[in-house]
């Protein structure tokens, strides 16, 4: 365990939840020569299975970057980092690949539905990456947007939507094929403050269930209070990790409104 | 995956009949330009197509093509016919003569002499008349084309349409009076003049004065004869040319090919139609793929492999290449049928079909090679960037 991560209280869970993932020094650089850009500069973070974290921090900070790299869509350049116990560094790009498509859930900041499939069909898209036949994905599907309540749109398609109901579809297409770990970037910045805060709710309530650990990327601190901890991120690096929006800003919560 | 490839496809509906168009005209084109030219080469033989008693065509080893007449002498015939395993052979003579029509003009028209026991070498078919009427004293058959266009008679009424020869009118042949007998029907021929047939002693009474009249020699093998082999015997004996019927449309196709500007001419058109449909379908496709690129870099982070989103991208190119070349091919058909029965040569074969589909798989594979790069070099992690 490395120093920094001592501070921050890493590596034992005081519930006794089992890791999900586990990072220690990771570092991520852009560019090469003078022009390179420090993204993170040997990040320690652990997150726990059952949990929501937020990770925070202005824009820049690093915050999209650390989610690639626990996604498993962007390589590190040096330090750990696992996620359920394995590391993407020892497979190879196809048992990567599968790796993700069976294990991460993703919500994008712009949903990502491809606008000529019904949202039955953007939702069943895990599922038939994991081998389920169309049919049954398509059932599947259309289960789990009852479940968001949109069993009555299954085959709309995402333009007929408003913003909060794709990112629902978004939410149930991370949740489909029954991933453990659901990363989420920017879910809210697209909506408005009501809807997103009904988006959040949905996501917690729904992606929590059964013991998935959720990773959300935001600078929305009005789903501050929805988060079991928030990781505070600045030049490259996790500088706090706190179990409340008011541990991290106090009466300042408001003004923090960072990008990226 | 892939019925969800073909959907996003499909459900693009302006890059869908973009890319469609652009592949349907690269298919229209190679077929229908490359059906023409094979329809023009094929009326190059339509004579020895239309003869089809000869096993071998005996004739001067200088002739090139079908029209490239060198007269022999008449003793070739018997020589020929002492060649062991020739069952039989008659004389066949073609050349040009000069008819003078009813209004008095003058037209150009190929002359056939049969042999005039056999009447081997006649027409494919007889529209009127019989060919044994060919016996009757000056007569003539003539061809159903030449009969009711440029031989045919001017109408009394002024404006009024052409009326088509028919038996019993007379014809002057390089200042011979001849009589039709009969009007048929054969393989158009490359050139437009039309073709007029009578015996052999006939003809060599119409035709200009020359030494020596014989232009082929129509040779029939015996049963089981080895047609090489006999070929190579005539050549021996005679000093001649011997061809199969096979390798006499060869010899005539490939004088076309070789001296004429036909093949260059076809040959551009058809490039031109790869390559527009190419540059169309290529742009468009590609287009489709940039406007696509965040989704495939969605199912990408998502856990789409490499190798599954390759197979996508061909399903979509080669699923438009199979609907454009079938309407291009369908198109290029159906012109070719509402252009039947006019001058236009069309003839289209399962090989232009088979070049013209297999110019569609080349531009397909070229438009999604492009996208594939695109694709395969595709950071997953481009998702996270809003």
């Amino acid at each position: 365990m490395t120093a920094i991560a001592s501070q921050l209280g890493l590596g034992a869970d005081p519930a006794g939840r089992a890791l999900a993932v586990r990072c220690r020094g990771v570092v991520k650089n852009y560019g090469t020569g003078q022009s390179v850009v420090r993204a993170l500069r040997g990040i320690d973070l652990d997150v726990y299975q059952g949990e929501l974290l937020m990770l925070v921090g202005p824009s820049g900070c690093g915050k999209t970057t650390l989610i690639s790299v626990i996604a498993g869509v962007l390589d590190r350049d040096a330090g750990e980092c696992s996620v359920f116990g394995e590391d993407f560094s020892t497979m190879n790009s196809r048992e990567r690949t599968r790796f993700r498509g069976k294990t991460i859930g993703f919500v994008f900041q712009s949903f990502n539905l491809i606008p000529t499939l019904t949202i039955a069909e953007n939702v069943s898209v895990p599922l038939l990456l994991n081998g389920v036949d169309r049919r049954r994905a398509l059932a599947k599907a259309k289960d789990i947007l009852g479940t968001v309540g949109l069993g009555d749109r299954v085959n709309d398609a995402p333009n007929r939507l408003s913003g909060g109901q794709q990112q629902r579809v978004a939410i149930a297409r991370a949740l489909v094929h029954d991933p453990k770990l659901i990363v989420c970037d920017e879910p809210t910045s697209a909506l408005d403050h009501e809807t997103g805060h009904r988006v959040v709710e949905l996501l917690k309530g729904v992606a929590m269930s059964g013991n998935r650990s959720l990773v959300v990327v935001t600078h929305d601190n009005r789903i501050f209070d929805f988060a079991d901890r928030i990781a505070h991120m600045d030049d490259g690096a996790v500088d706090k990790i706190v179990g409340s929006a008011k541990e991290l800003y106090g009466p300042n919560l408001n003004n923090d409104r960072g990008g990226k | 995956m892939y019925f969800l490839a073909l959907k996003m496809l499909f459900n693009d509906k302006a890059k869908f009949f973009g890319i469609v168009m652009g592949v349907t005209l690269a298919s229209l084109v190679i077929t229908q330009q490359g059906s023409i030219f094979v329809g023009l080469m094929a009326r190059t033989f339509g004579v020895i197509t239309d003869m089809n008693y000869p096993d071998i065509w005996v004739m001067d080893p200088k002739v090139q093509f079908i029209d490239d007449t060198k007269p022999l002498a008449d003793t070739k015939l018997f020589e020929v016919r002492g060649v062991p395993g020739v069952a039989s052979a008659v004389p066949l003579y073609k050349g040009m003569i000069r008819a003078r029509t009813d209004n008095g003009l003058f037209q150009n028209c190929n002359l056939y002499g049969l042999d005039d026991s056999t009447l081997i070498g006649g027409p494919g078919e007889m529209v009127e008349g019989r060919l044994a009427d060919l016996r009757m004293a000056d007569s003539v058959i003539v061809d159903v084309e030449g009969a009711s266009d440029k031989l045919a008679k001017k109408n009394p009424v002024p404006g009024g349409p052409k009326i088509p020869l028919s038996i019993g009118d007379t014809l002057e042949l390089n200042d011979h009076r001849a009589v039709v007998v009969g009007i048929s029907r054969g393989s158009r021929t490359f050139q437009s003049q039309p073709n007029v047939f009578t015996t052999y002693s006939r003809a060599v009474t119409f035709a200009p004065k020359e030494r020596k009249l014989l232009s082929f020699v129509l040779v029939k093998a015996e049963p089981g004869e080895d047609l090489e082999k006999l070929r190579a015997r005539i050549t021996e004996a005679t000093g001649l040319a011997a061809y199969t019927s096979q390798q006499f449309k060869m010899l005539t196709v490939n004088y076309f090919l070789k001296y004429t500007g036909i093949p260059i001419n076809f040959g551009i058109a058809v490039s031109l139609g790869f390559i527009i449909g190419t540059l169309i379908t290529g742009f468009m496709f590609y287009s489709f793929t940039i406007d696509n690129l965040k989704y495939l870099g969605t199912l990408k982070a998502m856990g789409t492999g490499d190798t599954t989103l390759m197979t996508m991208i061909l399903l979509q190119a080669l699923s438009v290449g199979c609907i454009g070349f079938g309407i291009g091919a369908g198109a290029a058909t159906v012109f070719g049928m509402s252009m039947s029965g006019t001058q236009l040569a069309f003839w289209i074969t399962w090989q232009i079909l088979a070049l013209s589909g297999g110019a569609v798989v080349i531009i397909c594979m070229l438009a999604a090679m492009l996208s594939v790069r695109k694709v395969v070099a595709l950071e997953p992690a481009v998702v996270f960037k809003g």
